[in-house]
């Protein structure tokens, strides 16, 4: 709480909780994985190595890590207003099924158009799925939270009906089944002008993704810290009273900052789909979305640090499957890990009482939660 | 206290840094049983610090702690309490969503077979509150008390937890004078009982009637002690600030130009929803201070919101220099005005604790050139302005980048005010601008104030101290019950006039009866 500590202790001290978090989930992992007889030791080796282990590692960990560091930026962006995005998963998908819409279209376009339009329409639809909550929320009062969670049931069957394949019973199938699919609910591949090219090809798959989601994490730092609007967005999510003496238009950032993190999730999804899948499965929707609270929370809401714990996550993901082949361990635990490390840095309290570590007097204050309540 | 009975509490050789300050250095206080001591210092001067070694949230850097002469280590508050000690805070620890009982019980749950024993704990709220007068009602939502009656909370909330020596913070300065002596009443009942009281305070006169005996902390140390009875306010201010302070304002009559702030038949409700001001009309000219007085709470918070674009007006009309201004947004009356607005509550509206000096210094003016170019924010432009108020205004803080929360209560309030003097304006809005200020930064602020008025700036001043509207303003409005009763220039207003007024009393009575 000191703020002329130096940038190194500054960066110690905000290191310490998400460090420690892994940790526990870490070692707490370990012991499920004892208590039914398996081997941590050798199943956390094989998951660094099928991580990290390789050039084919390395480039599942970074391929897995694009969407996660957008999912995570998107709900870590939101946090900054003191919004609390649960509706990352359903922007994910909206800007999938708008990214899809324009990539398996326009037949002709070149490329240099085509892709920059494909991804535009995810951003789009990401946003248009973010705008929704944020305007009910300053027109209405209607916490976010709710109505975020509401849109991604909507957004979900939304994007199952587009590609619905028909009903034997002659059904309408939706609007963008591939027919050559037959009963499978898919959309066709995307068109190559709209496919986000390789960095490394096969066997690698690492696409320029990658490249424009970092560009994008240092975007977003820079208008979260360096403009006039992300002052806005912060000064609004420290303290409202404040932000509207300080003549901030507290609904329009409000709606703003619900925008832009809906574009970033939007944004995720487009990549994904251009990048990797070429195409939209209602299996394909997995976890990335809800991920992404995980993900803000460990990277403690700071662009950086949402790169970093990204990095991990993707790192999970890409080592599972080695972990599993070397130790016999199912992959499933991974996701006990994730939800282990989400307890854990979502109740600092915890962690702090574990290592015995002094709070501060802000702490101790009893912090009545404002900043996740309405503009009210 | 001649026989000199063991100490309740001692702290001795008491040390305590922080990045970049030494907020204690070297401490020795005594604190007898069955005494009053008054706490005196500077902004910044290192009293909560003490206050908070003393209840265990902070650990000394060196010295120790006696308890009824033994040596204590205290890890956390919870200790503290263990030891009977009980404090209340600067600003209030309590939540508002929360009734009074459930506050109390926080921490040190009562349970009865497994669930909540909220009867118990009423139950004993209402002893606590007939044996010290302090009228609280065990079931009423905090969030709909009045700030006197959310202290007295605090206050039940240390006698619930049995501590026999009470720190109080500042208490006085959110209080009424009626509650002020409300409290002293209960101080006193509570000094009687044989509890030991730590008090500390700003304004003088409050110590010298309350005390029983007055250590002075200055940057962190004990300059001296001072008996009560003996002491005045100038022997008070001179040890506390280290020179002489000139406890009046010395101030030429007031030469009125043209109206600036005009303010006609304005109503508003207040947070409940009941009508706060009745058509209110005011004028205030270039080159006066219009001092508002008025018992807390009778309209004035909402006057200067509405002014202010904080709240809406629901009838009437205002206007800044001519211009219509009735619900204009704050950016529009900051930038329109020009006017400028010292806010009742720094914490809720004046500051952002988390933000650093530098950035809450340009709370309201970062999109303007030279913090903003475009959309972009000039750090170098924002740290340079300041470090040039910081200076100015005496804002003691190890650096500019330091957050605005872990400066002094005081420092928090002068850097409020320093962001808002330093802009050119024609308007200045005031609301309590010395709010936990020492008497060495109010002298210093209440000459700004003039210094304003001189520069033919317009000065609207709300402040619940009648000293300090006495003090200042050319002409007195009296508020009360969310009306102007009466506009008074200085010259004829007394104290008793002024009292009376205040406390309702037709304008035709008071003037023949005072
Ligand atoms: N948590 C903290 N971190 C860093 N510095 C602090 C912290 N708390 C207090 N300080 C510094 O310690 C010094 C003493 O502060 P303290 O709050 O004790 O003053 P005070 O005497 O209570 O002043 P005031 O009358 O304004 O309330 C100040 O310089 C302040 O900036
Ligand atoms: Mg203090």
């Amino acid at each position: 709480m000191n703020g002329d500590a130096s940038p190194i202790v500054r960066l110690m001290r905000a290191l310490l909780i998400p460090v420690l978090a892994l940790i526990m989930a870490l070692l707490l992992g370990a012991v499920i994985m004892l208590v039914f007889g398996d081997d941590p030791v050798k199943a956390y080796r094989g998951l660094l190595y099928g991580a990290f282990g390789s050039g084919r590692g390395w480039a599942t960990t970074v391929r897995k890590m694009a969407p996660f560091i957008l999912t995570g930026l998107s709900v870590a962006t939101a946090f900054k207003a003191g919004l609390f995005n649960i509706g990352a998963a359903g922007q994910f998908l909206m800007g999938t099924i708008f990214s899809v819409f324009v990539g398996i279209n326009f037949q002709g376009l070149p490329v240099f158009i085509h892709l920059p339009l494909a991804l535009l329409a995810g951003l789009l639809g990401g946003m248009l799925w973010g705008a929704i909550p944020g305007l009910l929320k300053v027109t209405t009062g209607a916490h976010e939270v709710i109505t975020t969670i509401m849109l991604n049931y909507v957004a979900s069957l939304f994007a199952g009906w587009t590609v619905y394949a028909g009903g034997s019973q002659g059904q309408t199938p939706g609007p963008l089944w591939d027919p050559t699919a037959g009963p499978i609910s898919e959309t066709p591949d995307v068109l190559p002008s709209a496919q986000l090219p390789w960095i490394f090809g096969p066997p690698y798959r690492v696409h320029w993704g990658i490249v424009l989601v970092l560009a994008v994490v240092v975007l977003i730092w820079w208008l979260l810290y360096r403009t006039t609007i992300g002052f806005e967005i912060r000064t609004v999510g420290q303290n409202l009273k404040a932000s509207k003496y300080a003549g901030i238009r507290v609904n329009w950032t409000i709606v703003l900052t619900m925008i832009l993190a809906g574009g970033l999730a939007g944004l995720a999804g487009g990549i994904e789909t251009l990048g990797v899948n070429h195409k939209f499965a209602p299996e394909f929707s997995g976890s990335v979305g809800f991920d992404g609270i995980t993900i803000a929370l460990l990277g403690q809401t700071h662009p950086f640090g949402v790169v970093l714990a990204a990095l991990l996550f993707g790192a999970l993901d890409a080592g599972g499957a080695k972990m599993q082949f070397d130790s016999g361990v199912a992959a499933d635990i991974i996701q006990v890990i994730q939800a282990l490390i989400l307890a854990f840095v979502a109740a600092p309290a915890i962690v702090r009482s574990i290592f015995r570590l002094k709070r501060t007097p802000e702490q101790v204050k009893p912090t009545v939660s404002t900043s996740w309540s309405g503009p009210g | 206290m001649a026989d000199q009975p063991i100490p309740a509490l001692e702290v001795r050789n008491i040390t305590k840094r922080f990045p970049g300050v030494i907020a204690n250095q070297d401490v020795n206080l005594k604190l007898y049983p069955g005494e009053i001591l008054g706490l005196l210092g500077e902004n910044g001067a290192g009293k909560t610090t003490l206050m908070n070694i003393i209840y265990g949230l902070y650990h000394p850097t060196e010295g120790e702690i006696l308890v009824r002469g033994q040596p204590v280590v205290m890890h956390s508050p919870k200790d503290a309490i263990a030891l009977g000690i009980g404090m209340v805070h600067q600003h209030f620890q309590l939540v508002p969503v929360m009734t009074v009982a459930e506050n109390v019980m926080l921490g040190s749950e009562a349970v009865r077979n497994g669930f909540l024993d909220v009867g118990a704990v009423a139950q004993r709220i209402h002893e606590l509150s007939s044996r010290y007068n302090l009228d609280v009602d065990p079931y009423a939502l905090v969030e709909d008390l009045p700030v006197g009656v959310r202290q007295r909370v605090e206050i039940v909330k240390t006698l619930y937890r049995q501590a026999e020596i009470l720190i109080l913070d500042e208490p006085t300065a959110v209080l009424t004078p009626q509650e002020i002596q409300g409290l002293f009443q209960i101080m006193n009942l509570l000094k009687e009982q044989g509890k030991s009281i730590i008090f500390i305070t700003h304004k003088l006169k409050e110590v010298l009637q309350v005390a029983d005996r007055i250590a002075v902390l200055r940057q962190g140390k004990v300059v001296g002690e001072a008996d009560p009875r003996t002491a005045t306010q100038a022997s008070l201010a001179a040890m506390m600030v280290g020179r002489e302070v000139i406890l009046t304002v010395d101030k030429k009559p007031a030469q009125p130009g043209p109206v600036i702030l005009e303010i006609q038949g304005l109503t508003a409700r207040n947070d409940l929803g009941e009508p706060a001001l009745r058509e209110v009309s005011l004028t205030v000219r270039a080159g006066e201070i219009l001092g508002v007085a008025g018992v807390q709470g009778n309209g004035q918070t909402e006057l200067v919101e509405v002014l202010t674009g904080l709240r809406p007006a629901l009838g009437g009309r205002i206007t800044v220099q001519g211009k219509d201004m009735t619900n204009a947004s704050p950016r529009q009356v900051t930038e329109e005005g020009p006017s400028c607005h010292v806010p009742e509550d720094r914490h809720a509206y004046g500051m952002v604790g988390s933000y650093s000096v530098a950035h809450n210094l340009v709370l309201n003016t970062y999109y303007r050139p030279p913090f903003a170019q475009g959309i972009t924010v000039n750090e170098p432009a924002i740290v340079e302005h300041a470090s040039r108020l910081v200076k100015e205004y005496d804002v003691r803080t190890p650096s500019v980048l330091t957050p605005a929360s872990s400066l002094s209560g005081g420092n928090q309030q002068k850097m409020v005010v320093a962001r808002e003097f330093s802009r050119p304006v024609k308007l200045l809005i005031a609301a309590q601008p010395t709010r936990g200020i020492d008497v060495g930064s109010i002298e210093f602020i209440h000459n700004q104030i003039v210094a304003k008025r001189d520069e033919d700036v317009a000065v609207l001043l709300v402040s619940y101290e009648l000293d300090e509207i006495m003090a200042l303003s050319d002409r007195i409005a009296v508020m009360y019950k969310g009306q102007i009763i009466d506009v008074l220039p200085r010259e004829e207003a007394t104290r008793e006039k002024l009292g009376l007024l205040m406390a309702g009393v037709h304008p035709d009575e008071a003037a023949s009866s005072a």
